[in-house]
């Protein structure tokens, strides 16, 4: 702008909007910082001490030196129940609302109620779980009510990351498929699904990642103690996960060096989940550059 | 989006080479599986209201049979929560429950609505596509882990800072919280500004509009709608945090009179107390109408982010 133009209010205006600009990086580093030295905390205090064997070994009640065996191998256990249950109902969910669901009210309603049980707290479906499988089944806490309370946390955000996904594929490639006279399921096996999968998994991993770091429903659902074996895949076991170890070591353990293994197990925690939400977004880059490929 | 040609008119088909035997009867199979997974899809969304359907009845039928033992002006008006004394007064919890959403919506709301125009409007592409992924991260990082924390390197600063024996309360938790919500709503308003048309800012900048001025008269305000959904979003994540809140709010039960009282929130009450008592007593009664509350609480919130979204779309 030129002198010609520049009055005392113009030029407070534009002393104003440096100020905000600069204010804004500003903020925009503070916390681009603090992610990153939260991060560094997490990992420096846990990584520097791990071995291996802390990962395969017992949890120890009273001496120093136990490790998270068990409860790693739980955590990997209730994911994949929690996953096997809700990923077949989840993508289905998804594909209803975004391929068959027609425009009306009865539609609208099924939103509301995915958007309602997306909201529900994770604490509330705990005790759920707990009033179903420890009360109504009379079976305590095991493996599989921990699994299955946690699929129904799932269930709602994979229906919608699923619904994102399909609802993304354009409707052309759909008619492509129609005009040469397939029948509408085929459409979404053939032509649909394999364009929108990547964002699936994408999602699914977002879920799992969730899932595995989730301790509130596993507390209620499945207990803060494991059978004592390594590899017990008995679905009626209890089953404490490592997040809720984490939680156990912190406020009742007696072991001497139960800060050594709560930072340890935090830092496991968060290398496994940042692992689950990196691993599976290859396939999304892979789907990008092979689609970016042929738009050209 | 068109229709599948089989609906619209049904071909006979009187040939009989072996040809057309075996092409009518893989016609034959994908209308079965046609119609299958029709159903299926239908059963999968079904099942999700059935879930649904579930935790309100659970949840609820277990709350209501409180009001049969004691009065609702004693849950929630009284403040005396002394379940071994027989008072159960939840008014703490959720005054407590309020106030923690308040201070953590007070601190995260300023902080994330200005990353969201820093990520929308200012930063240069690379800075974007390099902020964006890193905020999704903090979305990963597991509540416990936040919790512990908190509890570990959190509190110690807030005993340092302030001279207080425990630092542990409401500020605590809120900072905890702030943090936790701070990635949701930045992510959300940011498309939400993002979405605000282009012509809008133009039209300011064609006024002389400083970017400035363009933001806070334009961009905001065409993005309200979006940045409250956001925030309201982030209040439910607020409202429902269990195990990042027990860990640093004291759990001790009563109001919280200033930022460092020890204190319960509804969440962090019920995971506390619940694996301790019997299923059928008052107490327990007393846990679950107050996780009813939660849920009816988080209901009321997405109820009001899709009145919210529907009059945006209204709008456009």
């Amino acid at each position: 702008m030129s002198n010609f133009t520049r009055t005392r209010h113009t030029a407070r205006a534009q002393r104003r909007d440096k100020l905000a600009t600069i204010a804004l990086y500003g903020l925009g580093a503070l916390v681009m910082l603090l992610i990153f030295w939260l991060l560094f905390t997490i990992l420096g205090k846990g990584l520097p001490g791990l071995r291996p064997d802390f990962l395969f070994k017992q949890p120890e009640e009273i001496d120093a030196g136990g490790g998270i065996g068990p409860v790693l191998f739980n955590s990997f256990y209730i994911l994949f129940i929690s996953l096997i249950v809700s990923v077949p109902l989840g993508i289905g969910a998804g594909i209803y609302m975004a391929e068959y669901a027609p425009d009306n009210g009865f539609t609208s309603a099924l939103r509301m109620a995915v958007e309602a049980l997306s909201s529900v707290p994770s604490i509330v479906f705990g005790m759920l779980g707990l009033a179903i499988f420890a009360e109504y089944f009379d079976i305590g806490l095991t493996i599989l009510g921990g699994g299955v309370s946690l699929a129904l946390l799932n269930l709602p955000m994979l229906a919608r990351v699923t619904e994102e996904a399909v609802r993304t594929v354009p409707g052309e490639l759909r008619e492509a498929g129609y005009a040469l006279g397939t029948t509408q399921f085929h459409v979404i096996r053939k032509v649909v699904l394999p364009v929108a999968i990547p964002a699936i998994i994408t999602g699914v991993c977002l879920v799992a990642g969730r899932a595995f770091g989730e301790s509130a429903v596993i507390i209620l659902t499945a207990g803060l103690s494991t059978s004592g074996e390594m590899w017990d895949f008995s679905l009626f076991s209890p089953g404490e996960t490592l997040a809720v170890h984490l939680w156990y070591v912190q406020s009742e353990a007696i072991v001497e060096d139960a800060r050594q293994i709560a930072d340890k197990s935090a830092a496991v925690l968060v290398i496994v989940v940042l692992l689950i939400n990196l691993a599976f977004r290859f396939p999304l880059w892979f789907g990008k550059r092979r689609q970016g490929l042929s738009r050209k | 989006m068109g229709a599948p040609v089989h609906n619209l008119a049904t071909t006979i088909m009187d040939s009989t080479s072996k040809k057309e035997i075996s092409a009518q009867r893989r016609h034959k199979r994908h209308r079965v599986s046609n119609v299958f997974f029709k159903y299926y899809f239908l059963f999968s969304i079904l099942a999700l209201c059935f879930v649904l359907g579930l935790v309100f009845i659970f949840i609820g039928k277990t709350a209501l049979l409180l009001f049969g033992q004691i009065s609702p002006a004693d849950f929630f008006l009284s403040f005396n929560w002394t379940p071994e004394e027989d008072a159960f007064g939840a008014a703490a919890f959720i005054v407590n429950t309020l106030s923690l959403t308040a201070l953590t919506l007070l601190i995260a709301v300023p902080i994330s609505v200005g990353m969201a125009v820093l990520n929308a409007e200012i930063a240069p592409k690379w800075m974007t596509s390099f902020i964006r992924p890193i905020l999704d991260l903090l979305v990963g990082i597991p509540s416990i882990v936040y919790g512990y924390l908190g509890l570990t390197v959190l509190l110690p600063f807030l005993r340092r800072v302030s001279g207080e024996s425990l630092g542990d309360g409401l500020l605590a938790a809120a900072l905890v919280l702030a943090l936790m919500v701070l990635p949701t709503i930045t992510r959300i308003s940011d498309d939400a500004i993002v979405a605000v048309p282009r012509k809008y800012r133009d039209a300011a900048y064609a006024l002389g509009s400083t970017r400035l001025q363009v933001i806070t008269r334009v961009v905001l305000p065409a993005a309200s709608r979006g940045v409250i959904s956001a925030v309201i979003l982030g209040m439910t994540r607020a409202v429902g945090e269990t195990m990042a809140v027990v860990m640093v709010i004291g759990n001790t039960p009563q109001l919280a009179k200033s930022l460092f009282t020890p204190t319960s929130v509804l969440t962090s009450n019920i995971v506390m107390q619940i694996s301790n008592v019997e299923y059928e007593s008052t107490w327990n009664y007393a846990l679950h109408m107050m996780a009813f509350l939660l849920l009816l609480i988080s209901f009321v919130l997405i109820l009001i982010i899709r009145i919210l979204g529907r009059k945006r779309r209204d709008q456009a």
